[in-house]
């Protein structure tokens, strides 16, 4: 008998429908990967099967089999025995999965306290060893410490332990590394994958990744608009997908898909972007804290040029001082044929990580377009019109898109957006920050293209910023790797990605997921 | 006076609100109601809705609504009950008070207009300068609003009477003046809050110069929560009108404000117990619904 048997779920939110009638096993001691877009209906499900909806979604139909009870008939109530016993859920974001004002350990202990397991002293004790078990070194003062206190890898890890305090049969993990670094990411995944072989547990892995999934289940099942479009072993759907849908998903995942390296040679024209010995400090109550430290590259004209690292390595900070929103403490930036003060933005523009943020809300698209040539003053009114339309063909939007405001858009779209202001100008210099890490793989894929489409014709020279060395294999000629603010290890795509010479490089593209089962 | 007192609280907490909201438009600023999925509105905000509209149609053609003089009296007629000729009952000398009532909704209204319009704008202009400049400016603008704060509403309002000398106009200024401060916390917190957004950083970033940036985006954005504010300052501030015209500060008799018609059936609280009572109970649902549609405002701009 399955462990987990969904038979014809279907879940609405308001009357509108999110699952529209879906049907998969979850076998015991088994990884089960459930991937797809964003909207999908994955994390739904997830929520379903904990009985945690978010206010107004109604289970409508179909069965939730644990063992042989039906869970979707179940109350509230009675979920909550079932949930952390039975079912161990790794929540998404651990920034926010914490109470902040309570200690760590009390916190894991509550998991006990509230089902009844144990005195105060017994708690304790499987407090501090589900912390060493999770690979937090000296558990007895992480029990003491507060989240705040610890890393994101950290948190996450106290919340496996959570997950996995009452032994349950199932653990639920809902994109438990989107929000990590892929070094952290790794260690994590392997993590789960430790405490499956030691406990027997299953695992539903819902993830966007689909490189995470390939590398980390034995089945997969890929979800689009409610339904379930393919399921099946999960070696037989990466090698020979089903679905065209599927065929996709794995197309544009950028770690799965094998692409020539970008190659560029000199034009002559000299570089584009020189930075020298950048410096960047930042006062964290009575200590500086140099966030760039002696950062030097320089970028040719029409390439692109990738600084690549983890959280809290100053590539942010350097593309902020690039484009000019933060000055350095000492070294230099310089931008052949830019000119100083405020023209300086006609030359080089910055597209920021979070499309929904970084475009004024009560704009519409053209308006939002428009700014910039107003700002400069390019034309007339009937030729800014001209230049907007023009733009937005540009960037693949359609016709009627001026007219629409921000909210009403995809992400793809917004960034878009983003793109067609940047352009407006007629800059020679983007800085890239993040510019498609909050995007849906397939959508990614096709602001890449787009990015290096415009490269191609209007001769741009990029500056990506991004922690994701899968999109920066893809789109990048040449690559910094950085590292508490240095620049560990540079070179070209290829000689980064072939010949590692740095150990944190290698680190790095070790935790690439592959598909290795 | 606790009319006033419990206005600044109010304020205050929607004050604290105001700093969680997300985005904010003028555009998304509608009555929005809770049940938004099922498209029914809420019964609550329909009343709402209700009373203001029936007392701003007094105040505009408040011979729709009765035959009776508001200012002459008949007599024969002092201290009646309510009946169905006198819905109010009839005061001292006579006057029909649900007359006086109607008629005196136009100096009520207008007087919270005058202070609402008085808040709004200076408080706005204090705290989006104080949030836009920073600095030197901002400590300065928000420490002389900490002073605003620190004095008792009524006290600030009597002592800008005492300055201004009394009058239906004065009362509106001075009660305005005190919701200066509420305000311009509230602009400011918003504005400093747009302000760290990346797309003021990217407007700037697309070579906006600052007065620009600030009229085109800064200001638009930050407006939701203030409009909420102002809805909720006109319930306070016909509270706080009636207040002073209670003590008699406000209009001179026999003018039928609504305050004075409170403090003058007062002295028949004992054996006319309509004469405080009926206008009270106006007041009252005035000022209730005016919070009620701010709270739907609020909630809209989220």
């Amino acid at each position: 008998m399955s462990l987990l048997d969904i038979r014809d779920l279907a879940v609405s939110y308001g009357g509108r429908p999110a699952l529209r009638g879906i049907s998969f096993t979850v076998e015991p001691e088994e990884v089960v990967a459930l991937v797809g877009e964003s909207g999908s209906g994955k994390s739904t499900t997830a929520h379903a099967i904990t009985g945690l909806l978010p206010r107004g979604g109604t289970v409508d139909g179909g069965r939730i089999l644990l063992g042989d009870a039906d869970l979707a008939s179940w109350s509230p109530r009675r979920l909550e025995s079932v949930r952390g016993t039975r079912i161990g859920l790794v929540p998404q974001d651990p920034a926010n999965s914490l109470n902040p004002v309570k200690t760590v350990g009390a916190q894991i202990g509550e998991v006990f306290r509230l089902h009844g397991r144990g005195d105060r002293r017994t708690v304790r004790r499987r407090v501090v060893e589900l912390l060493a078990r999770v690979g937090l070194p000296d558990p007895e003062t992480r029990a003491r410490q507060y989240p705040h206190e610890l890393s994101g890898g950290m948190r996450q890890r106290v919340l496996i332990a959570i997950a996995i305090a009452l032994e349950p049969e199932l653990i639920i993990a809902d994109e438990p590394t989107s929000a990590l670094d892929v070094t952290v990411q790794r260690r994590v995944l392997d993590l789960i994958d430790d405490l499956r072989a030691e406990f027997g547990t299953a695992v539903l892995l819902v993830t966007h990744d689909l490189g995470v999934a390939a590398a980390r289940s034995d089945r997969l099942v890929v979800m689009k608009d409610g339904l379930i479009e393919e399921r099946g072993p999960t070696a037989a759907v990466v090698a020979a997908p089903g679905a065209a849908y599927t065929a996709r998903l794995l197309d544009d995942a950028p770690a799965l898909s094998a692409r020539d390296f970008r190659t560029a040679g000199s034009d002559g024209r000299g570089p584009a972007i020189v930075v020298r010995d950048l410096v960047k400090e930042f006062t964290v109550g009575r200590h500086a804290f140099r966030a760039v430290d002696g950062v030097s590259f320089e970028v040719a004209r029409g390439t692109t040029h990738a600084l690549v690292g983890e959280s809290g390595s100053g590539k942010t900070t350097t593309a902020r001082m690039v484009a000019r929103f933060a000055d350095p403490a000492s070294g230099t930036v310089e931008i052949p044929g830019a000119e100083p003060g405020r023209l300086f933005r006609r030359h080089v523009q910055l597209v920021y990580q979070n499309p929904y943020g970084s475009l004024d809300p009560r704009q519409s698209v053209a308006e939002i377009v428009e700014e910039p040539l107003r700002n400069f003053r390019l034309g007339d009114r009937a030729a800014r019109r001209t230049r907007v339309a023009e733009l937005l063909d540009r960037v693949a939007l359609p016709a009627g898109t001026g007219t629409r405001r921000p909210r009403e858009l995809s992400g793809g779209q917004r960034q878009r957006v983003a793109i067609a202001r940047a352009l407006a100008a007629g800059p020679e210099v983007l800085v890239l920050d993040e510019a498609v890490s909050a995007l849906d793989v397939t959508v990614q894929a096709q602001i890449l293209g787009l990015l290096e489409e415009l490269q191609r014709d209007l001769g741009l020279t990029y500056l990506f910023i991004s922690h994701d060395l899968a999109v920066v294999r893809q789109i990048s000629h040449t690559v910094s790797v950085m590292s508490e603010g240095r620049i560990v290890e540079s070179g070209t795509t290829r000689e980064v990605f072939t010949g590692p010479r740095h150990p944190y490089t290698r680190e790095l593209l070790a935790a690439i997921p592959e598909p290795v089962r | 006076m606790s009319g006033i007192r419990t206005g600044k609280l109010l304020a205050g907490k929607f004050h604290a609100g105001g700093l969680r909201l997300r985005t904010v438009g003028l555009r998304t600023v509608g009555l929005r109601t809770g049940r938004r999925r099922t498209g029914r509105p809420e019964t609550g905000l329909v009343l709402a809705v209700l009373v203001i509209a029936v007392v701003v149609l007094w105040a505009l053609v408040p011979g729709l609504f009765t035959a009776h003089d508001p200012i002459a009296g008949v007599p024969a007629e002092k201290l009646r009950a309510p009946d169905a000729r006198h819905l109010f009952g009839t005061d001292a000398v006579g006057r029909d008070l649900f007359a006086r009532v109607v008629h005196g909704s136009v100096h009520s209204l207008s007087g919270a207009f005058v202070a609402v319009t008085v808040g709004l704008l200076l408080g706005t202009l204090l705290g989006s300068l104080a949030g836009s400049a920073g600095g030197l400016l901002d400590d300065a603008i928000m420490r002389l609003v900490d002073v605003l704060l620190s004095v008792p509403g009524l006290l600030l309002a009597l002592t800008v009477i005492i300055l201004l000398g009394p009058g239906t106009v004065n009362v509106a200024i001075a009660v305005g003046v005190g919701s200066v401060a509420a305000f311009a916390r509230l602009a400011r917190s918003e504005v400093v809050r747009v302000r760290r957004t990346d797309y003021v950083e990217a407007a700037f970033g697309s070579g906006g110069r600052y007065p620009a940036v600030l009229w085109r985006h800064v200001l638009p954005n930050s407006l939701g929560p203030v409009v909420a504010l102002a809805a909720l300052q006109f319930g306070m501030a016909i509270l706080a009108i009636s207040t002073l015209g209670f003590l008699g500060y406000g209009a001179e008799p026999p003018t039928p404000e609504w305050g004075l018609l409170i403090s003058e059936g007062r002295n028949y609280l004992a054996t006319s117990w309509w004469l405080t009572t009926l206008p009270g109970a106006v007041v009252v649902a005035v000022v209730l619904a005016a919070g009620r549609i701010s709270r739907s405002i609020g909630r809209g701009t989220e």
